[in-house]
């Protein structure tokens, strides 16, 4: 069973091993209205904590999902090229963005879990 | 992923506020306003005004009537502000127009309609920009001769109800609004909560769609608001889709696609320019204007039709095939009826040719656009 952490800018991180699958939370995908357009980075990629990691377009605006975590980007999810509205359908499953490798996990030591995000997001809106 | 700061601070709101709240609208600061951006979603909104009839609250906008004792005089000195043919403006009858500074540039772009009345027929009614209703007036008073008055008007609320479906539905509240014709208006009468209000009612909009504008008593709003959202073809449409619509519309958005520095002809209003007014000029920065019809001008606005899916917005270089810019995005976004993302932008004139490829630098890379001719879509206007 993995594990799931929570960040303040809005992403989730699905730790399996050393594995981060990563997307935005169903809260962002509100926040963002139709995503109309999504922007994968190459595989192969390093990315560290912070950096731009994919761009989603909204019909309103671009928004930025930065890495939440440093590592190796080992799988994109192309189906989004396709369909970006997955993104707002299914925000915290198949509309995952990215896989990254791990390469620091102290770095989830900052991320918080579901209530703390929950409690997070009422405390911001 | 960024969060927008929401501060409330001396943000003004319009006679609908407790309506769009009870709507659960998505409420942002714009133009010194909290305006919902949002309702059910953008794309949702965008696709019911063009498929039924979408609902607006432009309330924001400055009103206002110019008055003057007799149509000839009125007009003639709006005339010395704008390059629109305002004197053979018939009663009743509406106007696109700008108010021009002394360098041609635009300083706003508004509506002026003659009064349908012959009581008041040396009365203008004026609609400008939220954003530039302040300078707007006093620019209009500082250059109104002895005897004439510039009257604001912030107590009428302004409501738009646009799309195929909106003749059906507002004929059924204020009877003969059907037999308006674009561009004009004419005051109705409409019963709200059993009493009869009286509304000024124009065939015009902002959406690229037939449709109205309706200006009401800020008292009276609520209850025509609500009464027009009982019909079953209407939903709310906030100000997201409202710049998707009149972007795949092809219509300009003071502050992006035209400024103090662009002017009339540049930006493709030249239609808005009569014969008359072309030939004696006579308005501000007519110099520039007549020299610019003559001897045309070496950047224009032009529409783009970008041939992938990624957005390109406002200041996105847009450069050559060779890589040389020629010109910068104004106004970008997705357009949900081309479904697809459409842009405006000035182009050095020798590219703005409808069909001329060109490259849209978004983030570092090249997307292929064309400069498509505006509108993007086919408009529902009925003349």
């Amino acid at each position: 069973m993995s594990k799931v952490y929570y960040t303040e800018d809005h992403e989730w991180i699905s730790v399996d091993g050393d594995v981060a699958t990563v997307g935005v939370t169903n809260h962002a995908q509100e926040q963002l209205g139709d995503v109309v357009f999504v922007e994968l980075p190459q595989v192969g990629k390093t990315v560290a904590k912070g950096d731009e990691a994919a761009v989603v377009e909204s019909v309103k605006a671009a928004s930025e999902v930065y890495a939440p975590v440093s590592g190796e980007i080992v799988e994109t999810n192309g189906d989004l090229e396709g369909e970006p509205s997955k993104v707002n359908e299914d925000a915290e499953g198949s509309a995952w963005f990215v896989k990254i490798k791990l390469s620091d996990t102290s770095e989830l030591d900052a991320t918080m879990d579901e209530a703390g995000y929950k409690a997070f997001v009422e405390e911001n809106s | 992923m960024s969060g927008q700061a929401t501060d409330g601070a001396d943000l003004r709101r319009t006679p609908l506020y407790d309506s769009h709240v009870a709507l659960r609208a998505r409420m942002v600061p714009f133009t010194g306003y909290e305006m919902p951006v949002q309702y059910a979603g953008i794309m949702a909104e965008h696709v019911q005004t063009r498929a039924s009839a979408g609902l607006f609250d432009v309330s924001h906008m400055g009103q206002a009537w110019l008055k003057g004792p007799d149509h000839a005089t009125t007009a003639a000195v709006l005339e010395t502000l704008v390059p629109g043919d305002i004197l053979s403006l018939a009663p009743g009858r509406q106007r696109y127009t700008q108010l021009l500074n002394e360098r041609g540039g635009i300083l706003d772009d508004l509506m002026v309609s003659h009064s349908a009345a012959p009581e008041i027929d040396g009365w203008l009614y004026l609609v400008v920009n939220a954003s530039r209703k302040e300078e707007d007036f006093a620019h209009i008073r500082a250059h109104l001769p002895e005897g004439m008055v510039l009257e604001e008007k912030p107590e009428w609320a302004l409501i738009a109800l646009q799309g195929p479906k909106a003749e059906a539905v507002l004929e059924r509240l204020a009877p003969g609004v059907a037999e308006l014709s674009f561009m004009s208006g004419n005051l109705f009468s409409c019963t709200l909560n059993g009493q009869a209000a009286a509304i000024y009612v124009s065939r015009s909009g902002y959406s690229g769609e037939d449709g109205y504008e309706i200006s009401v008593l800020g008292s009276d709003a609520p209850a025509l608001w609500n009464a027009l959202l009982a019909h079953s073809e209407v939903e709310p449409v906030g100000l997201g889709a409202r710049d998707s619509l009149r972007l795949e519309a092809g219509l300009c958005l003071y502050g992006n696609d035209i400024d103090e520095t662009t002017s009339p002809i540049e930006a493709g209003l030249i239609w808005s320019i009569s014969k008359r007014r072309r030939q004696e000029g006579g308005f501000p920065g007519a110099e520039r204007v007549q020299k610019e019809i003559a001897e045309g001008t070496s950047r224009k606005l032009v529409g783009l039709k970008l041939e992938g899916r990624a957005p390109a917005r406002q200041g996105t270089v847009i450069a050559a095939k060779d890589g040389t810019e020629l010109g910068i995005v104004t106004s970008g976004g997705f357009g949900p009826s081309v479904e697809g993302p459409v842009a405006m932008g000035y182009v050095e004139t020798a590219s703005a040719k409808p069909g001329t490829q060109v490259d849209l630098v978004v983030r570092g890379k090249s997307l292929p656009a064309i400069v498509e001719k505006m509108p993007f879509i086919t408009p529902g206007y009925k003349r």
